[in-house]
């Protein structure tokens, strides 16, 4: 019975004690934070996963308080997430538009031919440090799949020797982004499906010779634009996605199939599916 | 003299915390991914466990053993380490940010390391005094430190092999780090 009690009495003094102490301390040490920065920190996840490319939700929070990072820059939370923080920071979730990752190669097996064979090892940092381009192409896809494989959400395939991106599972933290040796990848305002599919910025000739889905530069593109939403960057065609109205008139006219047409298949009907995976 | 510097290398090398007596593995194959962090963490874990170790020793010393409370010790250390890792935190955060960001996230995440309650149960078995637990508390930080540092630059040259596909990701890192243990066994037959 005396040790029962000794031992109430006893833990209990420690914890009031230590009670006490965190509560001195915390009193004394307390340091102002921005009610916005908790506030957001409340809607992030919490897991501290490091997705977004910050040490943790309470660097991601601070980050975007201070205008720093996007208020969609949690790719775990999403576009929820997002919803709910751009309410905090008074940016209105919707003009603050999801961006997905877009691959600006079409150099099919079938439309740009393989350069022998590479058994070298099975990634495309790898082999863009010895000089290999895989492809008779030297800007396209090396379809190895560094992209696929750095892919948290599993959103990108290997199809035919190229990365294609499921818009519906990217959640566009850009990681492919910053693995395609090539530059290939980049982020793109999702509603935004007109978008040039190739990066090779050689002449018209050497394009059509190494791959049937090239730019070729013949700025067909260019005139038939009336939104001067399309340019040409060297031989290249590029779309400024912040003008361009969706019309789909370049992508018909491209003879070179380059150019995605606006809204392909069912883009109302996965979101929900996406949601749920 | 000798003696303490014993406890110090015993605690670092021959009973590596994490490669001999396989306590804090959690943090050690979940931080051990990027060098950087690792580094952060094992800054963290030096801090805490000498802390802790110290703070535990002098609880025992004055408070458990005289009144006879010895079975409540894990109990008593869960507490206090908890609270005192908390308090460090807020200590820190207003007084210095700098070292607060660099320490980061570990150092809430750490309050739960069990490595950091084994030593301070470790030290009491051994009957070590004050400066004895400080001392070994540091020295065995010191060791996690230099375990988690070694599997962070062990793991970022394997993301640079092509693995077979069985042993990719989770089951190559637990292999080194079974390895890593065989090679610190080596250290049992340092002798003074």
């Amino acid at each position: 019975m005396n040790t029962i009690l000794i031992t109430t009495i006893v833990i209990t003094v420690i914890g009031i004690i230590v009670g006490a102490g965190l509560v001195f301390t915390g009193k004394k040490f307390y340091v102002p934070v921005d009610e916005r920065e908790a506030a957001v920190r409340e809607c992030l996840p919490g897991n501290n996963c490091g997705a977004c490319g910050y040490a943790g939700c309470d660097a991601m929070a601070a980050a975007i308080v201070s205008g720093e990072a996007p208020v969609n820059g949690c790719p775990v939370g999403g576009a929820p997430v997002a919803a709910k923080i751009g309410g905090i920071m008074g940016t209105d979730a919707a003009t603050v538009e999801r961006k997905v990752a877009f691959v600006r190669c079409k150099g099919t097996c079938d439309a740009c031919k393989q350069q022998g064979n590479y058994v070298g090892i099975n990634d495309c940092r790898s082999a863009a440090l010895a000089g290999i381009s895989l492809k008779d192409c030297d800007y396209g896809c090396m379809g190895l799949g560094s992209c696929a494989s750095v892919c948290p959400q599993g959103a990108i395939k290997m199809i035919d020797g190229v990365a294609v991106v499921n818009p519906n599972l990217c959640v566009g933290c850009g990681l492919c982004v910053k693995a395609c040796p090539k530059g290939l990848i980049e982020l793109v305002p999702e509603s935004k499906h007109v978008r040039v599919q190739c990066m090779n910025r050689d002449k018209g000739p050497i394009v059509k010779k190494v791959c049937s889905a090239g730019c070729i530069g013949c700025t067909l593109c260019t005139r038939q634009c009336q939104f001067d939403a399309i340019h040409m960057d060297g031989n290249l065609a590029k779309v400024a996605y912040e003008s361009c109205t969706q019309c789909g008139k370049c992508a018909e006219k491209c003879p070179a199939h380059i150019i995605t047409p606006p809204c392909p298949v069912k883009p109302q009907a996965q979101p929900a599916e996406a949601t749920e995976a | 003299m000798k003696s303490l510097i014993l406890i110090m290398i015993s605690g670092a090398l021959i009973n590596n915390v994490v490669l001999n007596q396989f306590l804090g593995i959690c943090s050690f194959l979940g931080v051990s991914k990027q060098m950087k962090a690792s580094a952060s963490l094992g800054g963290a874990v030096i801090f805490v466990m000498t802390i802790a170790s110290a703070v535990a020793s002098l609880l025992y010393d004055f408070v458990l053993k005289p009144y006879g409370l010895d079975f409540m010790k894990t109990i008593v250390f869960i507490l206090v380490i908890a609270a005192l890792v908390q308090i460090v935190e807020m200590f820190l955060k207003k007084k210095s940010p700098a070292v607060y960001q660099s320490l980061g996230i570990y150092l809430p995440l750490i309050t739960t390391n069990c490595a950091v309650l084994g030593i301070a149960l470790t030290n009491v078995q051994n009957e070590y005094n004050f400066i004895e637990s400080v001392l070994a508390g540091f020295g065995t930080a010191v060791g996690f430190t230099l375990a988690i540092i070694l599997l962070a630059g062990i793991r970022s040259r394997i993301r640079e092999e092509d693995l077979p596909r069985p042993v990719r990701g989770a089951p190559i890192v637990l292999i080194s780090a079974a390895l890593m243990s065989i090679a610190f066994m080596g250290f049992s037959g340092l002798a003074f």
